[in-house]
């Protein structure tokens, strides 16, 4: 018998780690993973095997070497950043710039913090939009998704992008659906214009439940941005269909499926309570659909989230979960 | 059919109750025992014995020392050895009568038949006056003396009697033998109890991991119910098991959708909460005459090969009783005596049981090692977890950061210790050895407070008093 | 185009001549008065903020000190009498020096002398720790999570990973006293720091009987009472079995730690090693003198006044 062990209580403890959370969204990301591999090509498979290798290699390097402590790459948040961030740009991104943005997502907005827990930012958000400003040319190449056999690529306008390009021509809502020959079901299930993680809504979903399921997270965030959106939306389309999209079209369109199951529900960039979480959620809804309508980018989502992220330290401090016995 | 449970917060850690089906077994008297004069909370008892004294089993050995004390009596007959500060289970100094035994002498006062005395005396202040006398304390843990939660406070009357039959932490199968093979003595005892408080309504809560034990009860109450009046109100409620279902402010949650406000009592709220066992204790010394000097005690861990349910006398070393069942495990790296959430991890083996203990559990190194800390990842999960609806992960930081009136305002002086937020972390941080803390400071500051208002008080009455006195 | 710089430029200074104006006014506005001299007392202060001195801070010393009529309670125990000379040539007051104290650990139980029979898992403080079982049989001693070692402001005290227990750098600790709050087993100690840092204390609170102080640490003080029979200067006082020398009668003379036979108690900074064997006979031989005087005295004092019984205690 060796040394007893003494401990103040509890004496067990859970088996759910950091790493078996991110290995569960790992596994919740998986379907557009394929998805997106399948439809967009090898172009895709490399831009996502760059930007999870980088992730990795960066954190890695900061870790061992700038901050001489042990290694923290063993609890998959960097191969999350890296497959978001993957999921968040053109299949046809060169390498380089996809590892400029890995460089960004971890190195700026993740390590320069502390590291995991420490960000006030989403990492693969911030290496997105840092590439969308920089790279405007790459981070605007959007492919039409060729199969992973298919043809070459087929540059295209996103959704999102032809109308708003269309609307600022004078052109009609409808007109322009009509002309690019839009349609729900395409959207529903992947064979759109876009960045690889917008593909399909279907393969989203089921990674959310999965992640609701395995109650890794709480549904509230994302069901409160797609609620927002789907709210104001009907609001402003009714006014004018004419010249503002209708909830269904914004919903499956751009990255706001990704965003709101994936991105907006990290946990270390949302506020802990749902009251909190909540209004979180109907800011960033707010904010997408105000830049989708309003701004000059076809897409709000990136922006909206990182906006947000900025008031979660308020929102926790405001918001606190109901205690026992206290009114 | 969804059961009732607690309102918020709880965790599932699993049940491993892997001692349920053995029954309990009478263990042999131990050469020594080393009783303590402190098994209760508040004032130690104050020793009636001198070395050298003959006592029998039953016997009174130790006197209340102060309002919130109870009595000790001898659990065997013998000679009392020494009166002296002896290590208990974690090592620390407690006054302690050792007694060396002879024979097995029982006080003639008390019935050792099995026969079930279910008539309820009339007079509750005679029960309560036994209770006390039968220094029966509060054996979910806590160990309250009963006598003192039986009297409540004037102007708060009692609506409910809940018997505490969840056992909601893993591994201990103590009450649910004994609700098994001796409910309808607990029955009995919960009467006992309903009537000193002369309430109407008594629940005996089950969590419904435990289904033979709700039949049972449910068997002998469809018995009892015509005997006397007392038992028309007893119901058993099947509840759902989460843990820590069995902590007092969530039972009074789940059995009666009420909660007791921070700093209150559960009387404030028409409840009063009390362990299966100590049911038992009460029957046994108000129908039988038997104070409080055995308990039913778990011995139990997947590395323990000769799992148990012993019942045992109090005084009795733990490596005794680990020696008659087959001796420490070779890979066992913690023993803990409790619960593997709330219990103590003992590190003299010599020390003795006490009226409190409930279990003794074998964990290995793999089970219970703690993992290297992370960083907090702010999932929330502990936040989930707290029955309490307290931010662990919150109350953390504000101890780190030295901000003793955040933790205040964030309620950390509300910390029930159940450990589920220390349990639930993914990152291994540990919350509840900083929450603890915490909460001590706050409760530090909190009593400073009263005292200081308190004494301004009598400050103020003192100088009215003595205005009133120059005015005359 | 000029037109617009002239503008600009008009626009720009009267915006900023007016914000200069309300910054002005709010200045004075709200400007406190303080006294001068607390600003030039603070200036000599280490700065440290430790509260040692048993304000706030610095500043709040500062202030205390302007504001009574003598510095006889004020001392920063970090500046020393270095700074509070400088303070009382400020202000004018005179200055009692103080002796330079320094922090001791009164603890010897080292891995090597106190076994660690448990594994602690709990966090690592020792506050946590001290409601715990202890994880050597000692209930006393330093419990080595480093809370002592938290509290120092000045980095001068830590825990030895090796020994396993708080040690002080005394050239660094400046006697603040953080770490005497900070032990929950109250072990830390602020002492005279002594002539050249020459200082002797017993470095033991085991307060239980000999045998299971033995047991519990191999430097264990058993309280045998060695040490106050030997000292001369009364400087050894002795409650709960447990010797402890009262640094303000000591005379560093090291009987008692040549006498002690536990090694419990400890001299520091002495320029040459104990001689134990010398100084022990020396102790030895002048008790025996002692005794053999005493017994010569009893013997004369017995024929002298035989008649009358006298009770000796």
């Amino acid at each position: 018998m060796g040394k007893l062990i003494v401990s103040p209580s509890p004496h067990i403890h859970s088996k759910v780690r950091t790493k078996n959370l991110m290995l569960d969204v790992v596994i919740a990301l998986l379907p557009t993973v394929i998805v997106s591999v399948v439809f967009y090509g090898l172009g895709e498979l490399l831009v996502l095997a760059v930007s999870i290798l980088s992730c990795i290699l960066i954190e890695y390097l900061i870790t061992r070497f700038l901050l001489k402590k042990p290694s923290t790459i063993g609890d998959f948040s960097a191969a999350v950043t890296g497959i978001l961030l993957a999921l968040n740009l053109p299949s046809t991104t060169p390498w380089w710039v996809v590892f400029i943005g890995a460089v960004v997502a971890i190195g700026v907005a993740k390590m320069s913090f502390g590291g995991l827990g420490q960000n006030v930012f989403n990492p693969a958000l911030v290496g997105r939009v840092f590439l969308l400003i920089s790279f405007p040319k790459y981070m605007t190449r959007w492919e039409v998704p060729q199969g992973l056999f298919g043809a070459d690529a087929v540059s295209g306008a996103t959704p999102l992008g032809a109308i708003k390009e269309g609307l600022m021509q004078g052109g009609s809502v409808s007109e322009i659906m009509a002309q690019h020959g839009y349609s729900y079901s395409q959207m529903l299930f992947a064979n759109i214009g876009g960045s690889a993680g917008e593909a399909c809504a279907i393969a989203i979903l089921a990674g959310f439940i999965y992640l609701v399921v395995r109650k890794v997270i709480k549904p509230w965030i994302t069901l409160s941005i797609l609620g927002t959106v789907a709210g104001f939306s009907l609001i402003f389309w009714l006014a004018n269909p004419a010249q503002f999209t209708d909830p269904i079209f914004n919903l499956l369109t751009g990255g706001l499926l990704l965003g709101s199951c994936f991105m907006a529900t990290d946990y270390v960039t949302s506020p802990m309570s749902t009251k909190g979480g909540v209004i979180y959620g109907i800011g960033i809804g707010f904010l997408t659909l105000m830049i989708r309508y309003f701004g000059s980018y076809p897409e709000g989502m990136s922006f909206a989230i990182l906006i947000m992220n900025c008031t979660v330290p308020l929102l926790n401090n405001w918001f606190h979960q109901k205690k026992y016995g206290r009114a | 059919m969804a059961r009732r449970t607690f309102s918020m917060g709880g965790i599932h850690p699993g049940d491993s109750k892997i001692s349920r089906e053995c029954k309990i077994e009478k263990l042999a008297v131990p050469p020594v025992v080393y009783i303590s004069l402190s098994q209760h909370i508040g004032a130690p008892a104050k020793p009636v014995v001198v070395v050298g004294d003959k006592v029998k089993v039953g016997q009174v050995i130790g006197e209340p020392g102060g309002f919130m004390s109870a009595y000790i009596h001898s659990s065997v007959s013998g000679t009392v050895k020494s009166i002296k500060d002896t290590l208990d289970q974690a090592g620390k100094a407690q006054p302690t009568v050792e007694i060396a035994v002879e024979g097995d002498e029982w006080l003639e006062s008390i019935d050792r038949s099995d026969a079930l005395v279910a008539d309820i005396p009339a007079d509750g202040k005679a029960i309560l006056e036994k209770i006390k006398q039968g220094g029966i304390v509060g054996l979910g843990g806590a160990t309250f003396p009963t006598h003192v939660k039986l009297s409540p406070p004037p102007g708060k009357t009692c609506e409910m009697l809940i018997i505490n039959g969840c056992e909601c932490e893993p591994y201990i199968t103590a009450d649910d033998r004994t609700l098994r093979e001796r409910g309808a003595e607990v029955v009995v005892g919960a009467a006992l109890i309903k009537h000193v408080l002369g309430v109407a309504k008594a629940t005996i809560a089950i969590e419904d991991n435990k289904p033979e034990a709700i039949q049972n009860i449910q068997k002998v109450l469809s018995e009892l119910r015509g005997k006397d009046p007392e038992y028309a109100g007893i119901e058993v409620l099947p509840l759902m098991k989460k843990y820590p279902e069995g902590g007092e402010k969530q039972l009074i949650d789940a059995v009666m959708h009420r909660q007791v406000k921070s700093g209150g009592l559960p009387i404030d709220v028409g409840a009063v909460v009390q362990n299966v066992a100590t049911a038992l204790a009460v029957y046994e010394t108000v129908q039988k005459n038997k104070p409080l000097f055995e308990n039913s005690i778990t011995v139990s861990g997947e590395c323990f090969p000769h799992q148990a349910n012993v019942l045992v006398r109090v005084g009795t070393p733990l490596r005794f009783i680990i020696d008659q069942l087959g001796g420490v495990p070779e890979n066992a790296a913690k023993i803990i005596s409790g619960g593997p959430m709330m219990g103590k991890a003992i590190s003299n083996l010599d020390g003795p049981t006490l009226k409190g203990t409930g279990s003794i559990l074998f964990l290995t190194r793999e089970q219970t090692k703690r993992e290297p800390e992370g960083h907090c990842i702010r999932c929330g999960k502990c936040a989930d977890a707290c029955p309490m609806g307290l931010e662990p992960f919150l109350l953390y930081r504000l101890y780190k950061a030295g901000d003793a009136a955040a933790l205040e305002r964030n309620a950390a002086q509300d910390c029930i210790q159940c450990g589920c937020c220390l349990y639930t972390c993914p990152a291994n941080l540990p919350l509840l050895d900083i929450i603890s803390l915490a909460r001590g400071q706050v409760m530090g500051i909190l009593k400073a407070r009263a005292v200081a208002a308190k004494a301004a008080a009598e400050a103020a009455k003192a100088k009215a008093e003595a205005e009133k006195a120059k005015t005359e | 185009m000029t037109s617009t710089i002239i503008w600009t430029i008009v626009i720009i200074t009267a915006l900023g001549l007016l914000l200069a104006l309300a910054l002005y006014l709010v200045a004075q506005r709200f400007k406190v008065v303080e006294d001068p001299r607390i600003e030039e007392v603070e200036k000599v202060m280490p700065g440290a903020n430790c509260g040692g001195c048993g304000f706030a801070g610095c500043h709040a010393f500062a202030e205390a000190a302007v504001k009574a009529p003598n510095l006889d309670n004020n001392f920063c125990p970090v500046g020393g009498n270095e700074v509070m000379k400088k303070v009382a040539a400020i202000l004018g007051y005179e200055v009692k020096e103080k002796a330079p104290m320094v922090a001791v650990v009164r603890c010897n139980g080292t891995c090597e002398n106190r076994p660690r029979i448990y594994e602690y898992d709990g966090t690592k403080s020792c506050k946590t720790k001290v409601g715990v079982a202890p994880d050597t049989l000692c209930r006393f001693g330093c419990l080595g999570c480093g809370d002592c070692e938290a509290a120092c402001q000045f980095g001068a005290i830590k825990v030895d990973p090796v020994l396993g227990i708080a040690t002080v750098d005394e050239t660094k600790c400046t006697a603040c006293g953080a770490c005497v709050k900070a032990c929950p087993r109250g072990l830390i100690e602020l002492r005279y720091k002594g002539p050249r840092g020459m200082r002797m204390f017993v470095a033991c609170r085991n307060l239980t009987k000999g045998a299971e102080a033995k047991e519990a640490c191999d430097a264990s003080c058993i309280g045998c009472g060695i040490c106050y029979k030997t000292c001369q200067h009364g400087a050894i006082q002795f409650l709960n079995n447990v010797a402890y020398i009262d640094y303000t009668k000591c005379k560093l003379c090291r009987e008692c730690e040549a006498m002690c036979p536990r090694g419990a108690i400890h001299g520091v900074n002495f320029p040459k090693p104990l001689d134990k064997a010398a100084v022990k006979a020396r102790v030895l031989e002048r008790q025996k003198k002692a005794r053999e005087a005493e017994a010569a005295a009893k013997a004369a004092e017995a024929s002298a006044e035989k008649p009358v019984e006298k009770k000796e205690d």
